[in-house]
């Protein structure tokens, strides 16, 4: 029960990391990619019907994490702080420019709208890839499972680590690639042609230096991404858009899954004695709770699943950059 | 302060701006499900464009409601981590099941309800919407059974080996008497909420805009239909309270002696102590007709309820802040009643029938007297204030408990935490959530500005595939 409630919840976040990510990317390549108002109105409206029942994931993501494994949810959150903070303040900041930037039809709210959606994509995607990379080195958890320190250092010194960074980079280069390539798919004219362009750049670029990592590193999965993002960037060139963003999916997938498999059935690793880590076992919740989102996750999942997928089926239509707007 | 009270202090800020907006979605939601389905009865295009306008309000609010939720889900890990330990059992599958079952509903659905009109077929495109509001009211019935936990703990068990509550049955916590009486309660001070909303906008813009007059009209009987609601539900929830908490209803009375036929003052100066306080208006036996449904009921007394808890719990104060409890009930009784006078002023001054029978000088003519106009932008924060302070005084009058009778607040946060990390997201969240306050009221006013009805170039570009981008 406690290793299939873990798997929900490995799936749970790379539904979230995928889904999101690619929205993320749009949000990132938004000004980029768009040279005038419609083109960036036609970035943006690729996602508009999407981008909140995707955010739902991280809803139902977190939610999992503390049905299933309480002490897991409240050792994360209370030693990262700070920058789980940042990130809901981000995200407040980017839902409210998306759902907004369209209501109003003067061009400087709009552009500010675009402004802070990248600026706000921007921030998340670097903050979520740093508290990945933290979760792969561990924290310094004590006996009680909570990081102890002073002042704003407690929770904000973990992203000043190599492997938060590293895990930043990474995730800058996924989203800038499933944005790049759901735009090559999602759109038409000019922004389509753009986001090809960059996702053949980028994910040549992306796999020389994961490349590089890869054997720096000896990981497996660092060269296995290599491969993806350098195959994502062939298929872009050949405008196999489709298969490219599979690709990509496929490998923000497969670094999620590692990164929460890193360390066994060590779910959180405290990096001040291996006795102090959180175990999936240690971390579960009763059988009781369990067995109840068990009874309801059968129930109702299958159905959001569905109608998920309905919704991107009603607005599998392309959206055009070159309608002029009335 | 310390680290305690400021994260006391931030969750009190950001769960009330969180219900700022819930009750409005939850109203707007239910209110473009009514109008879309008067609209395929009787095809009248007035109901049409309303049900349109007020779809566009609701995607307003319901992104900000969005935001703000998402932070309610971390809240409980970031700040309370002992909390989130001890009741993971109860409040984690509680969240989680509430986030399958309506958030998903509510998110998918209003974006396919949104973006849908021309791409789904009538009857399912309405039925869309009447999804989301249903969606509401799941998400909303689900979180208050979590949080009638905490006023009244039911249906767990104590673990002795890790010392952690555990659920025993989940058809018990979503049957808890408190629910069961602060859901109805809740629903109809959050139609009070909407009700005003459309009200004031509509008063607003009627003399520009004719059409807007179904709408003032439409939302001051939501208003006074919630504001009866409120008060039916109130007399219910107050009896259930008196039984499971009979603290805070004496708090809120400040009785500090049992007494039979105890009187409930309406207005009080003075100190709330335990002499009676330097000026107070008191309707006899209310409070024990409030309490227990008797006139001649006896209601305990905050004194023999201390001794009482003492000699169960062991030492320390059981009384909640006296004062804190005793006004915002009655702030929240007062804004209610206030509300439902404006809007039973609107509809009476609207259906002209009445003139016939009065004295001119009383005689409110056609359309809306220039006096309320002048105070239409009572009609949404009246009630807004009374679901502000109904949740102030629900929540700090059953202090010290964090849940009642198991543990105490000051047990729930999370150890490690800082003072200084809670001050940085405090102004965090201070900041950005007054930053979306403005936003947001500013896309609402905009929002108004427009035609209801709109000329034909301006529907032709409605029905573009995608309005809102
Ligand atoms: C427009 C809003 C509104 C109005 C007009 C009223 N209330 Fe209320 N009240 C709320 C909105 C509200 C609320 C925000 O929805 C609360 C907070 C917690 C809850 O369950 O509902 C609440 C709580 C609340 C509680 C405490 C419940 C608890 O501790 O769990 C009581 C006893 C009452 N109300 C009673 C009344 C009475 C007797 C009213 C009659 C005049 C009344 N309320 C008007
Ligand atoms: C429905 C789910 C809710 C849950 C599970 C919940 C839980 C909590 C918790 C854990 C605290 C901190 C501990 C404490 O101070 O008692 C708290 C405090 C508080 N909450 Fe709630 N709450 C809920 C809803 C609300 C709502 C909707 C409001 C207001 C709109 C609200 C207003 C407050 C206030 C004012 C405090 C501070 C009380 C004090 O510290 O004296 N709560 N709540
Ligand atoms: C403190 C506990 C609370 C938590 C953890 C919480 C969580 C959330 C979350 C995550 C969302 C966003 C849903 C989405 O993505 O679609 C949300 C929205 C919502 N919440 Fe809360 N909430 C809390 C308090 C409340 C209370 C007290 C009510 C009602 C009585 C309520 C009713 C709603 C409703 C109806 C929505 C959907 C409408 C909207 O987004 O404005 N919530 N909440």
């Amino acid at each position: 029960m406690i290793t299939f409630w873990f798997a929900v919840l490995v799936l749970a976040w790379v539904l979230y990391f995928v889904l999101e990510g690619f929205d993320f990317g749009v949000g990132i390549l938004t000004p980029v990619l768009g040279r005038d108002e419609h083109e960036r109105g036609a970035a943006i409206r690729t996602i508009g019907p999407f981008w909140d029942g995707n955010e739902v994931w991280l809803v139902a993501a977190i939610g999992v994490t503390f049905a299933a494994f309480p002490a897991w949810y409240a050792a994360l959150l209370s030693a990262l702080y700070l920058p789980m903070v940042l990130i809901l303040l981000m995200l407040a900041i980017r839902g409210v420019a998306l759902e907004f930037r369209g209501k109003h039809d003067s061009p400087s709210w709009r552009r500010r709208a675009d402004l802070l959606l990248a600026g706000s994509s921007t921030v998340i995607v670097l903050l979520w890839g740093a508290v990945l990379g933290i979760f792969v080195h561990g924290l310094a958890l004590g006996a009680d499972g909570e990081v102890t320190g002073t002042g704003l250092s407690r929770s904000l010194d973990p992203l000043l680590t190599p492997a938060a960074g590293l895990g930043a980079l990474g995730a800058l280069l996924a989203a800038v690639l499933l944005g790049a390539t759901f735009l090559a798919l999602r759109t038409t004219g000019p922004v389509r042609r753009r986001a090809r362009s960059l996702a053949r750049h980028a994910g040549l670029a992306g796999a020389v230096g994961l490349l590089i990592a890869g054997i720096g590193t000896g990981s497996r999965i660092v060269l296995l991404a290599a491969v993806l993002s350098f195959g994502a960037g062939v298929l872009a060139r050949r405008a196999r858009e489709a298969a490219a963003f599979v690709a990509v999916a496929a490998g923000v997938a497969a670094g999620v899954v590692t990164v929460f498999l890193a360390h066994g059935d060590v779910v959180l690793r405290s990096t001040l004695s291996d006795a102090w880590s959180l175990t999936r076992t240690g971390a579960a919740a009763g059988p009781e709770a369990l067995k109840l989102i068990t009874i309801a996750g059968v129930i109702v999942l299958p159905g959001v699943l569905a109608y998920q997928i309905w919704s991107y089926w009603v607005f599998r239509r392309r959206v055009s950059s070159e309608r002029v707007a009335s | 302060m310390d680290v305690l009270d400021l994260t006391r202090l931030q969750f009190a800020v950001v769960t009330i701006y969180h219900y700022l907006f819930v009750p409005l979605s939850i109203c707007l939601a239910a209110t473009a499900a009514g109008l879309q389905l008067a609209w395929m009865r009787t095809s009248r295009e007035k109901y049409l464009h309303l049900t349109k306008f007020v779809g566009k309000l609701l995607i307003a609010t319901f992104a900000v409601g969005v935001v703000t939720g998402l932070v309610q889900e971390f809240q409980f890990g970031l700040g309370w981590s002992a909390f989130a330990r001890f009741y993971g059992d109860v409040f984690g599958p509680t969240l989680a099941i509430e986030g399958m079952l309506a958030f998903f509903l509510e998110a998918t659905f209003l974006a396919l309800w949104y973006f849908g009109w021309d791409r789904l077929p009538r009857r399912l495109h309405a039925a869309t919407i009447v999804i989301v509001a249903v969606g509401t009211l799941l998400s909303a019935y689900i979180i208050l059974a979590a949080n009638s936990f905490m006023q009244n703990p039911v249906a767990y068990a104590l673990d002795p080996s890790t010392g952690r509550a555990h659920l025993t049955s989940f058809t018990e916590l979503l049957t808890n008497e408190v629910v069961l009486a602060a859901f109805p309660h809740t629903m109809a001070g959050a139609a009070m909420a909407g009700g005003g909303l459309l009200l004031a906008i509509g008063v607003w813009r009627l003399p520009a805009d004719r059409a807007f007059a179904t709408l003032s009209r439409l939302g001051a009987w939501i208003m006074l239909v919630g504001g009866l609601g409120t008060v039916i539900s109130g007399d219910h929830l107050g009896k259930v309270m008196t039984a499971v908490q009979p603290m805070k209803m004496a708090a809120a009375e400040a009785l500090y002696e049992t007494t039979t036929g105890a009187p409930f003052s309406i207005f009080a100066i003075g100190e709330l102590g335990h002499d009676r306080p330097f000026f107070s208006i008191e309707v006899p036996k209310l409070l024990s007709f409030l309490g227990t449904g008797s006139f001649n009921g006896t209601v305990q007394g905050i004194d023999d309820l201390q001794a009482a808890y003492v000699a169960q719990y062991g030492p320390g104060s059981y009384v909640p802040m006296i004062p804190v409890a005793f006004w915002t009930f009655r702030l929240m009784m007062g804004a209610g009643i206030l509300a439902m006078a404006v809007a039973a002023f609107h509809l009476w001054s609207f259906y002209a029938f009445r003139v016939r029978f009065l004295p001119a000088f009383l005689q409110p003519g056609r359309g809306t007297p220039a006096l309320m106009r002048r105070f239409i932008w009572l009609a949404p924060l009246l009630p807004a204030a009374a679901n502000t302070f109904g949740w102030i005084f629900t929540e700090t009058a059953r202090q010290p408990w964090l849940a009642f009778g198991i543990s105490k607040v000051s047990d729930g946060i999370s150890p490690g935490l800082t003072s200084a990390e809670v001050i940085a997201s405090l102004a965090g969240f201070t900041l950005v959530y007054g930053l979306l306050a403005i936003v947001w009221w500013r896309l609402v006013v905009h929002l108004s500005r427009k035609p209801l009805a709109p000329d034909k170039i301006e529907s032709s570009s409605d029905r573009e595939p995608a309005p809102a981008y």
